[in-house]
């Protein structure tokens, strides 16, 4: 996977809590088997109309957001189905932070193993950023070495996230690789069980 | 004297590969269950790495979620044929043993587990599914992974974990008449939020607990998710015993007795503590119904949908006059009043035996209300045999209901089994999300008997009441 550092970007607030994961990407999109071109269906069933057409009243389709590539959303966000093709779709439409009060720990996992850097605020910072980029087009820093947050306006927090994540993510690791290494001590234990 | 443990610590302690201070816990598999749609990705990925599965004996494949479950052998969908074949190819390719669409072992993946003895105490159990928790109601630590811990699996028998915190749920009292395991679980979720379980392994106790059946309980272990909770399981004890008892997977004879012994001293020590605890009693309990668009929007049947005024603030009351305009509800109406259009009875929350034996037992010599079309799915073709051994088969159709083969079907709405835009559904599922079971489709979770007594009146009815209200 992609590493993630430092990334500057446009804000996208979706003012909403536990948005499902049949929501980020509907169940008919789910049978393909590539892990590739799921963005155009992200939030299909918010952001098309029952024709197909792309619903011009649904904020994230206005030019305003275009480009954006951080997603800041309400509590529980991610929850139900475990299906990755809801990263995959996020992050196939350009998002690689996502920003919210909490997540479903599923879809936290699986946006981790896909270079897209999940990032809990309170529920205070998030209506801030909510508002900052309801309003106008909204610009924010995330720096993942320093576990920071930043607008040019003055805004700043810190974060936290699990130092193996972090270190995950910082270098785009491939997880199985790290694993392989330990194949001695996986033998071991299938030996001592038999 | 040994510190006293929960039956989550002591799964967990067994299954440590590597401990290092400052990493998760490299954690073995027992047992890897697999399934058409979070799957080819994974094997790709295998294959493109060069890799291959290091324990094919400790992976089960099987099709569930976009199987047709009338006209087996018409798969329209070229895009949903195409993943049913590559799972074949790929379980080919890779060695593992798979129950496809047609195989007598074919049903969803959490009711054939347990059904075929895979599914045992104490072992650990992932699939690319988050209703994997189901297993849990055997004392098993169960838990969905994305696709890409799939791959991890499949390629190294091992996933990273951080130990969970716990949380035990207590269930105090004895459930009423006509309460099933699925209204306490959809209580639960109501009482406390569909996020009070995020981070947690739960553990379900309690006297209400001990008194389900094994179906009852992998009800309950289910949803968990639907609380937030990765994973929900219940100790193991004689009930659990005596279920896997003969099993295809399990030991048998002495061999039996023994890991039975091994099984039962995995239950939670008296005085073991968790970092967390709630408690409800079970005897307060009514037949509940969701109302809205996530399973925590759930009320007991003999209430009142809400209006957005009793929300407890402003995002609260936001939530509910969403969830009503996509409910097509007015709010302040009585849940009994609610008219549906479809009734579906299956899915890994409720479509064993035990849960079309209930239903059917409200069906017999009733007829599915006019307007109404109603389906009945089971589990697993091993269900549909016993069932129709039974004569339930027969119960159903002659009330109207059409009785199809093993799938998810319905619960998810990714064959042809739909709710069509606008229309109502009372189902026996764990998701009532948007569009779950078709775009713009409006779902109700209740229970298998409060489905079937809506399929007869055309509305919710209370089925504690059902004898007033049915001349049988
Ligand atoms: S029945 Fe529904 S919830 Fe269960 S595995 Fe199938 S799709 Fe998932």
């Amino acid at each position: 996977m992609e590493p993630i550092r430092k990334h500057t970007g446009i804000v996208y607030p979706m003012n909403r809590a536990n948005v499902d994961t049949d929501q980020i990407i509907p169940k008919q999109f789910l049978k393909r088997i590539s892990r590739q071109g799921f963005g155009e269906f992200v939030f299909y069933n918010w952001r098309y109309d029952s024709k197909g057409e792309l619903r011009e009243d649904f904020p994230m389709n206005q030019p305003k957001y275009e480009g954006t590539s951080i997603l800041v959303a309400g509590e529980n966000f991610g929850c139900g189905s475990s299906r990755e093709h809801a990263p995959w779709a996020l992050l196939d439409y350009g998002f690689r932070v996502i920003i919210a009060p909490s997540y479903a720990d599923i879809f936290y996992n699986n946006c981790t193993k896909n270079g897209i850097l999940p990032v809990q605020l309170s529920e205070k910072q998030i209506q801030e950023l909510m508002e900052r980029a309801e309003a106008e087009n909204y610009e924010l820093t995330v720096d993942l070495e320093s576990k920071r947050i930043f607008d040019n306006q003055g805004f700043e927090a810190s974060f936290d996230l699990d130092e193996y994540k972090r270190q995950m993510l910082l270098n785009g690791w491939d997880d199985i690789s790290i694993t392989l290494g330990y194949e001695e001590d996986i033998t071991k234990y299938e030996e001592q069980r038999s | 004297m040994r510190k006293p443990k929960t039956v989550i610590e002591k799964i967990w302690e067994r299954h440590i590969v590597k401990e290092e201070a400052g990493k998760p816990d490299l954690l073995y598999i027992d047992l890897h269950l697999v399934h058409e749609v979070t799957s080819p990705q994974a094997f790709e990925g295998l294959r493109i790495n060069n890799r291959k599965v290091r324990r094919p004996d400790l992976t089960f494949a099987t099709m569930d979620h976009n199987v047709p479950t009338i006209h087996r052998n018409i798969i329209k969908d070229q895009v949903s044929k195409t993943q049913m074949e590559t799972l074949k190819k790929n379980c080919e390719e890779f060695n593992i043993p798979l129950a496809d669409i047609h195989h007598p072992d074919q049903g969803i993946v959490h009711v054939i587990g347990p059904e075929l003895g895979l599914t045992q105490p104490g072992k650990t159990i992932v699939c690319g599914d988050s209703h994997t928790s189901t297993h849990g109601a055997f004392g098993a630590l169960a838990f969905g992974i994305g696709t890409s811990e799939v791959e991890h699996v499949l390629a190294t028998q091992t996933i990273w974990q951080q130990k969970p915190k716990t949380l035990n749920v207590k269930v105090n009292g004895t459930l009423g008449t006509g309460v099933t395991a699925k209204d306490l679980i959809l209580a639960i979720i109501a009482k406390f939020g569909v996020k009070f379980g995020t981070g947690y392994v739960i553990e379900y106790t309690g006297e209400a607990i001990r008194n389900l059946s094994m179906e009852g309980r992998m009800t309950i272990c289910n949803m968990s998710i639907e609380a937030g909770a990765r994973a929900g399981l219940i100790s193991p004890d004689n009930t659990t015993v005596e279920f896997l008892r003969g099993k295809r997977h399990v030991p048998q004879g002495e061999a039996f007795d023994k890991i039975a012994e091994d099984w039962l001293s995995l239950a939670t020590d008296e005085g073991a503590t968790y970092d967390a605890q709630v408690e409800i009693d079970a005897d307060e309990i009514e037949p509940q119904v969701t109302w809205g668009t996530n399973p925590g929007m759930c009320l007991p049947v003999s209430a009142n949908v809400p209006t957005p005024a009793d929300g407890d603030n402003e995002n609260e009351s936001t939530e509910i006059a969403h969830a009503l305009d996509y409910m097509g509800l007015n709010g302040g109406e009585a849940i009994t009043s609610i008219e549906i259009e479809h009734v579906f009875i299956g899915s890994c929350t409720n479509s064993r035996l035990a849960d079309l034996r209930k239903a059917a037992s409200i069906i017999k010599g009733n007829k599915v209300k006019d307007g109404v079309r109603a389906i009945v799915v089971p589990g697993s073709f091993t269900v549909k045999r016993q069932a129709e051994e039974e004569g339930i088969d027969i119960i159903f159709k002659e009330a109207g209901f059409e009785w199809r083969d093993a799938g998810c079907s319905m619960c998810l709405a990714m064959n042809d089994d739909v709710v069509p835009e606008g229309e109502r559904c009372a189902s026996t599922s764990n998701r009532n999300f948007e569009g779950r079971q078709g775009t713009g489709a409006r779902t109700h979770l209740v229970s298998p008997e409060m489905a079937a007594a809506a399929a007869i009146h055309g509305h919710f009815v209370d089925v504690r009441n059902l004898e007033v209200v049915t001349p049988s």
